[in-house]
C-alpha cells in the first residue's frame, strides 16, 4: 500500500495552464463566430475536450498521480463513451426518424 | 472508532486514510461524470433533432456575461490550485487568502448567472405556459438605431426559423429546459463547492492544513476542479451553438 | 436436540459488537448513531426486511386478483397500482440494496481484515438516505399509489397518469445515491483497507463479486438518478425532454432508463454469486474450481452487462440495426455467467458435501439461475423477443434470476453466515425443510408463468381468457407455498437470535478470514490485525478446521 511521495506543482505551471485555458477560451468563442459548416462542433468540442484534460491533468493532478487514478479516468470517460455512442447508435441507424412525427395536439394535456 | 489526532480509528496509517479519501472523491467525479453524462445525451440527440430551434435560442443568451464567467470560474480554479499548493508547502495564511479568492469567484460566477436567468425571465423564455419566442422581439422598445437593425435582424432570423421548423416555440422551449437543467445542475453544484469552501475556510483559519495534513483542500479541489470542466463543456454548447449566423 | 455434542459447547464472547458500549450506552441511540458495520448491516435488515413484506403484500394481492379470469380482488386500476407497486418496492428497496447492504456491509471488511469501511460515517448517511427515499416511496403508495409500471415510462409517468408519481420518482432518486455511496465505500475499502498479505487473488470471491457489484452501482446509478430527474422535472414544470407532443422523445427515456435498469440486474444477481462462491466450496469441503475464473466474470458480467441494455427494447420502434446487434451482445453475457455455473459445478464433483442449509439454497440458486439464464438467452434472440414481449414469459424469466436467483442467495447467505452474525445456530432440520419449501414453491409460482407467457398471456392485465385458468391457479397455489418459505426462516432466524446455540466462531467450519474471528466479532472485528499467509478456500491443507485432507469428514459441531 505504498503511495508515492507526493508531487508539488509548482505554481509557475499553474499560471502557464491558466493562461493557456483562457487563450483556449478566447478562441472557442472567436471560432464559433465563423462558419465552419459542420465542424463547428468539432472545433468546439475539441478545444473544450483540450481545456478538460489540461485542468484533470495539472489542476487536478491526474499527471503526477497513481496508475490506479488514471484507470478510473479512463474508466469515467469510457462508460460515458458507452452511453453515448450506443445510444446515438441507435439513432443513427432509424429507418424513420419516428419522433419526428408530430401527434395530434390533442394529445397532449397541459 | 477512535480518531487520534487526524487519523481516523478504521485507518491503520495516514497515508492510508490520505489514498482512501482521495481515490473516494475520484471515484464519486466518476458517478459525476455519469450524472451529468445523461443530460448531455438528452442535449446532444435534441440538437441533433432541432438544430435550427437550438440556435435561436442559444443566440438570446448573452455572449459576453457566459465568456466573463468561463473566465472567473477558471480563475477560481487557479486559485483553488495555489491553495492546494499553499497547504502542501505549508503557507497556513496563503492557504486561507486562496480559498476565500476561489470562495469570492464562485460567487461572481452565482451572480452573474442569477443576473442571466432574470433576462431570461423577463423575456419570457422561462418553459412553461408563458414561454414565447416573439416575446422579446415584439415587445422591445429600441432606443438607437442600432438596436433597432439588431432587433429587424433577429425577427428575420425567428421568420426564417420558423419556416424550417414550424414548432420552433415547442422546440425553443426544449433548448431552454435542456438550457437551465444543465445551467441549474451545475449551480448547485457550486452551491454545494461553495458551502464545502467555508468549511476548509474555518479549519484553515485554525490553521488545520499542514504539508503532513491537507487531504480536505485536495479533494475538495478535485471537486471543484471537476465543476469547472462540465462548464468548460457547457459553454461551447449552450452559448455557442449557431453563432455564425 | 441432540443431547451428546461432539465439540465442547461455545459460549458467547463478552464483549462484542451487539453488546458494546459506544459511549452512550445500549440505548436506541448507540444504534441509530453507530458508524460500526456490522450494526449498520443490521439495522438495514431490518428496513430492507420492511420493504420485503411491504412488496410481498403486493404480490400476494396480485396473485389472489389472478384466480379468475376476470379478476377476483381489485379493480383494473387498482390492479395496475398493485404490479407497479410490487416492483419499485423489490427493486429498488429490497434486492438492490439486500446482499450488498447487508451482507455486503457486515462481511466485507471482516472478510479483507479491516477494521471497518473506509468511510464509516458515510455508510451510516447511505442508510439514512435509504431511509429518506423510502420514506417518499412510501408516501406516493399511501396518498394514491403509483400506477405507471416500475419502469416510469414516460408519457405515461410525466403526463397521464393520475398517481403520486412525483413523490415516488423523488424517493427513487435520493436511494440512488444511497446506492452510489455504498459502491463507493466497498471500492475504496477493498482498494485500500486490506490486511497484510490480503493480495487481489487471496480474496474471497464474495467480496471480488461486490467489488464488480460498486462498479455497477457507481457507473450505472447516476444515470437513472438523472433520468427519473428529468422525468420528474418533466412532470412538475411541464417540460418536454422525453414528452412526442412537445417534440421530446419517449425512446430515449427509455434507453436512458435501461442503460441502468438492465445493469442493475447485476447488482442483484452478483452478490447472489459472490454468496454461492462461499457456499459451495465450505460444504463440498474442496478449493473452489476455477477461482481466477470465477473472479473474473464476476468483473466480466458487470462490464459487459453495459452493452445490451438496448434488448429491454426491441418492440419500441429503436433501429432494427441497433436491436441486431445489441440482441448479439446480450449474448456474450452467457459466457461469464456460464463460467460460473460450471465452475461451481466442477467444484461439487468429488466433492464430501454436507447437506447443511446454505447448501440447499446455494444448490437451488444454481438450479434457478440456470433456467432463468437461458430463458433469458431466449430473450436475447431478437425474433423471439418479438412473440414473447411483454408476456408472462418475461415475468417468469426475471422472477427466476431475481427471486430464484437473488433472493435465495440472499436467504441461503443469511443462513451461512447468520452463526457470525447473531453467535447463534438456528434449527438445522426445520430450516433445511424451509429451503425445500421454498424451492418448490418458487418453482410452483413461476414455471406455469413460462408455459402462460409462450400461449400468449401479457404482463400487466387484470385479466385473462379463461383457458389460461388453470395455469394461473396453480401459480398461485404455488405463492402460497412460498410465502411459507420465506415466513418460516424469518421466524425461526428470529428466534434463534435469543433462543438458538451458540455457534462458536467457526461453526461449519469454513475457511475465510470472518471466520477466525469471534461470533458476533468484536467492534473492531479482530483482537489482532491478521496476516493472511493462506491461500482461499484452502480446505486441503487446512488440519486447523479439524478437515483431514481426502479422508472422511470429521463433524463439525452436533446435529440438531
Amino acid at each position: 500500500m505504498s503511495e508515492h511521495s507526493e508531487h508539488i506543482v509548482s505554481p509557475i505551471v499553474y499560471m502557464v495552464i491558466f493562461f493557456a485555458l483562457i487563450a483556449g477560451t478566447t478562441v472557442t468563442v472567436l471560432a464559433a463566430f465563423q462558419n465552419f459548416g459542420q465542424f463547428n462542433i468539432v472545433i468546439a468540442l475539441g478545444i473544450a475536450t483540450a481545456k478538460a484534460t489540461l485542468v484533470v491533468l495539472y489542476f487536478m493532478h491526474a499527471r503526477y498521480s497513481p496508475r490506479r487514478t488514471q484507470l478510473v479516468i479512463v474508466c469515467a470517460v469510457f462508460w460515458l463513451a458507452i452511453m453515448l455512442a450506443l445510444t446515438l447508435s441507435d439513432y443513427q441507424t432509424r429507418q424513420q426518424h419516428l419522433s419526428r412525427i408530430v401527434p395530434p395536439a390533442a394529445l397532449y394535456r397541459a | 472508532m477512535h480518531r487520534t489526532g487526524e487519523l481516523y480509528g478504521q485507518f491503520q496509517t495516514l497515508e492510508q486514510q490520505k489514498e482512501s479519501s482521495t481515490l473516494g472523491m475520484w471515484i464519486f467525479l466518476v458517478t459525476e461524470v455519469l450524472f451529468f453524462g445523461g443530460m448531455f445525451l438528452t442535449y446532444t440527440i435534441n440538437r441533433h433533432q432541432y438544430f435550427t430551434a437550438f440556435g435561436i435560442g442559444s443566440n438570446t443568451l448573452d455572449i459576453k456575461l457566459g465568456t466573463i464567467n468561463t473566465g472567473v470560474l477558471i480563475l477560481s480554479s487557479l486559485t483553488m490550485a495555489m491553495a492546494v499548493w499553499s497547504a502542501q508547502v505549508g503557507k497556513k495564511g496563503l492557504v486561507t487568502g486562496f480559498l476565500i479568492a476561489t470562495l469570492a469567484l464562485g460567487t461572481v460566477f452565482l451572480g452573474i448567472k442569477v443576473v442571466e436567468y432574470k433576462q431570461k425571465f423577463d423575456h419570457h423564455l422561462i418553459p412553461g405556459h408563458g414561454f414565447d419566442v416573439w416575446y422579446q422581439v415584439d415587445n422591445t422598445k429600441p432606443e438607437t438605431e442600432m438596436g433597432k437593425k439588431l432587433l429587424d435582424d433577429e425577427r428575420e432570423e425567428l421568420h426564417k426559423a420558423t419556416l424550417t421548423d414550424p414548432d420552433i416555440q415547442s422546440h425553443a422551449q426544449l433548448y431552454f429546459s435542456l438550457y437551465f437543467a444543465m445551467t441549474g445542475l451545475h449551480a448547485l453544484h457550486m452551491i454545494v463547492g461553495a458551502g464545502l469552501l467555508i468549511w476548509l475556510i474555518k479549519l484553515s483559519m485554525r490553521g488545520r492544513f499542514t504539508p503532513q495534513y491537507n487531504t480536505p483542500v485536495e479533494i475538495v479541489g478535485l471537486y471543484w476542479h471537476f465543476v469547472d470542466i462540465v462548464w468548460i463543456y457547457l459553454f461551447p454548447l449552450l452559448y455557442l451553438i449557431d453563432r455564425h449566423r | 436436540m441432540s443431547t451428546a455434542p461432539l465439540v465442547p459447547e461455545h459460549e458467547l464472547p463478552d464483549t462484542h459488537y451487539l453488546n458494546a458500549t459506544y459511549g452512550s450506552g445500549r440505548s436506541i441511540r448507540a444504534w441509530l448513531l453507530t458508524t460500526d458495520h456490522k450494526r449498520i448491516a443490521l439495522l438495514y435488515l431490518a428496513s430492507v426486511t420492511v420493504f420485503f413484506f411491504i412488496g410481498g403484500i403486493f404480490a400476494t394481492m396480485i396473485r389472489i386478483h389472478l384466480l379468475t379470469p376476470g379478476g377476483a380482488l381489485v379493480s383494473p386500476e387498482t390492479y395496475n397500482k398493485l404490479f407497479t407497486m410490487h416492483g419499485v418496492a423489490m427493486i429498488f428497496f429490497f434486492l438492490i440494496p439486500s446482499i450488498p447492504a447487508i451482507l455486503g456491509n457486515f462481511l466485507i471488511p471482516i472478510m479483507i481484515g479491516a477494521k471497518d469501511l473506509a468511510f464509516p460515517k458515510i455508510n451510516l448517511l447511505s442508510w439514512y438516505i435509504y431511509l429518506i427515499g423510502g420514506c417518499f416511496v412510501l408516501y406516493s403508495f399511501g396518498t394514491g399509489g403509483l400506477d405507471t409500471g416500475w419502469t416510469f415510462y414516460t408519457p405515461l409517468s410525466s403526463i397521464y397518469s393520475n398517481s403520486a408519481v412525483t413523490p415516488a420518482v423523488i424517493g427513487i432518486f435520493i436511494n440512488g445515491f444511497s446506492s452510489i455511496l455504498t459502491g463507493l465505500n466497498f471500492i475504496v475499502t477493498i482498494h485500500t483497507m486490506r490486511a497484510p498479505g490480503m493480495t487481489w487473488f487471496r480474496l474471497p470471491l464474495f467480496v471480488w463479486a461486490h467489488y464488480a457489484t460498486s462498479l455497477v452501482m457507481i457507473l450505472g446509478t447516476p444515470v437513472v438518478a438523472i433520468t427519473l430527474l428529468l422525468a420528474g422535472l418533466e412532470r412538475m414544470f411541464h417540460l418536454g425532454f422525453f414528452n412526442p407532443s412537445m417534440g421530446g422523445d419517449p425512446i430515449l427515456f427509455q434507453h436512458l432508463f435501461w442503460f441502468y435498469s438492465h445493469p442493475a440486474v447485476y447488482i442483484m444477481i452478483l452478490p447472489a454469486m459472490g454468496v454461492v462462491s462461499e457456499i459451495i466450496p465450505t460444504f463440498a469441503r474442496k478449493p473452489i474450481f476455477g477461482y481466477s475464473f470465477i473472479a473474473a466474470s464476476s468483473i466480466a458480467i458487470a462490464v459487459i452487462g453495459f452493452f445490451v441494455w438496448a434488448h429491454h427494447m426491441f418492440v419500441t420502434g429503436e433501429s432494427t440495426y441497433a436491436a441486431l446487434a445489441f440482441s448479439f451482445l446480450s449474448y456474450l453475457v452467457a459466457i461469464p455467467s456460464a463460467i460460473k455455473v460450471f465452475n461451481w459445478t466442477a467444484t461439487l464433483y468429488k466433492g464430501s458435501i454436507s447437506w447443511d442449509p446454505p447448501m440447499i439454497y446455494a444448490l437451488g440458486f444454481i438450479g434457478l439461475f440456470t433456467i432463468g439464464g437461458l430463458t433469458g438467452l431466449s430473450l436475447a434472440c431478437l425474433g423471439l423477443d418479438i412473440h414473447v414481449h411483454d408476456t408472462y414469459f418475461v415475468v417468469a424469466h426475471f422472477h427466476y434470476i431475481m427471486v430464484g436467483g437473488a433472493v435465495m442467495g440472499y436467504v441461503g447467505g443469511l443462513h451461512f453466515w447468520w452463526p457470525k452474525i447473531t453467535g447463534r445456530l438456528y434449527p438445522k432440520a426445520l430450516s433445511r425443510f424451509a429451503a425445500i419449501v421454498l424451492f418448490i414453491g418458487f418453482n410452483l409460482t413461476f414455471f406455469p408463468q413460462f408455459i402462460l407467457g409462450y400461449l400468449g398471456m401479457p404482463r400487466r392485465y387484470h385479466s385473462y381468457p379463461p383457458e389460461f385458468q388453470v395455469l394461473n391457479v396453480l401459480s398461485t397455489a404455488g405463492a402460497s407455498i412460498l410465502a411459507v418459505g420465506y415466513l418460516l426462516p424469518m421466524l425461526y432466524l428470529f428466534w434463534s437470535m435469543r433462543y438458538g446455540k451458540v455457534a462458536g466462531p467457526n461453526p461449519w467450519p469454513a475457511t475465510g478470514l470472518e471466520w477466525k474471528t469471534d461470533s458476533p466479532p468484536p467492534t473492531e472485528n479482530f483482537h489482532v490485525t491478521p496476516v493472511v499467509d493462506w491461500e482461499p478456500y484452502d480446505y486441503r491443507n487446512r488440519p486447523d478446521l479439524g478437515l483431514a485432507a481426502g479422508g472422511p469428514l470429521a463433524p463439525a459441531h452436533g446435529d440438531d
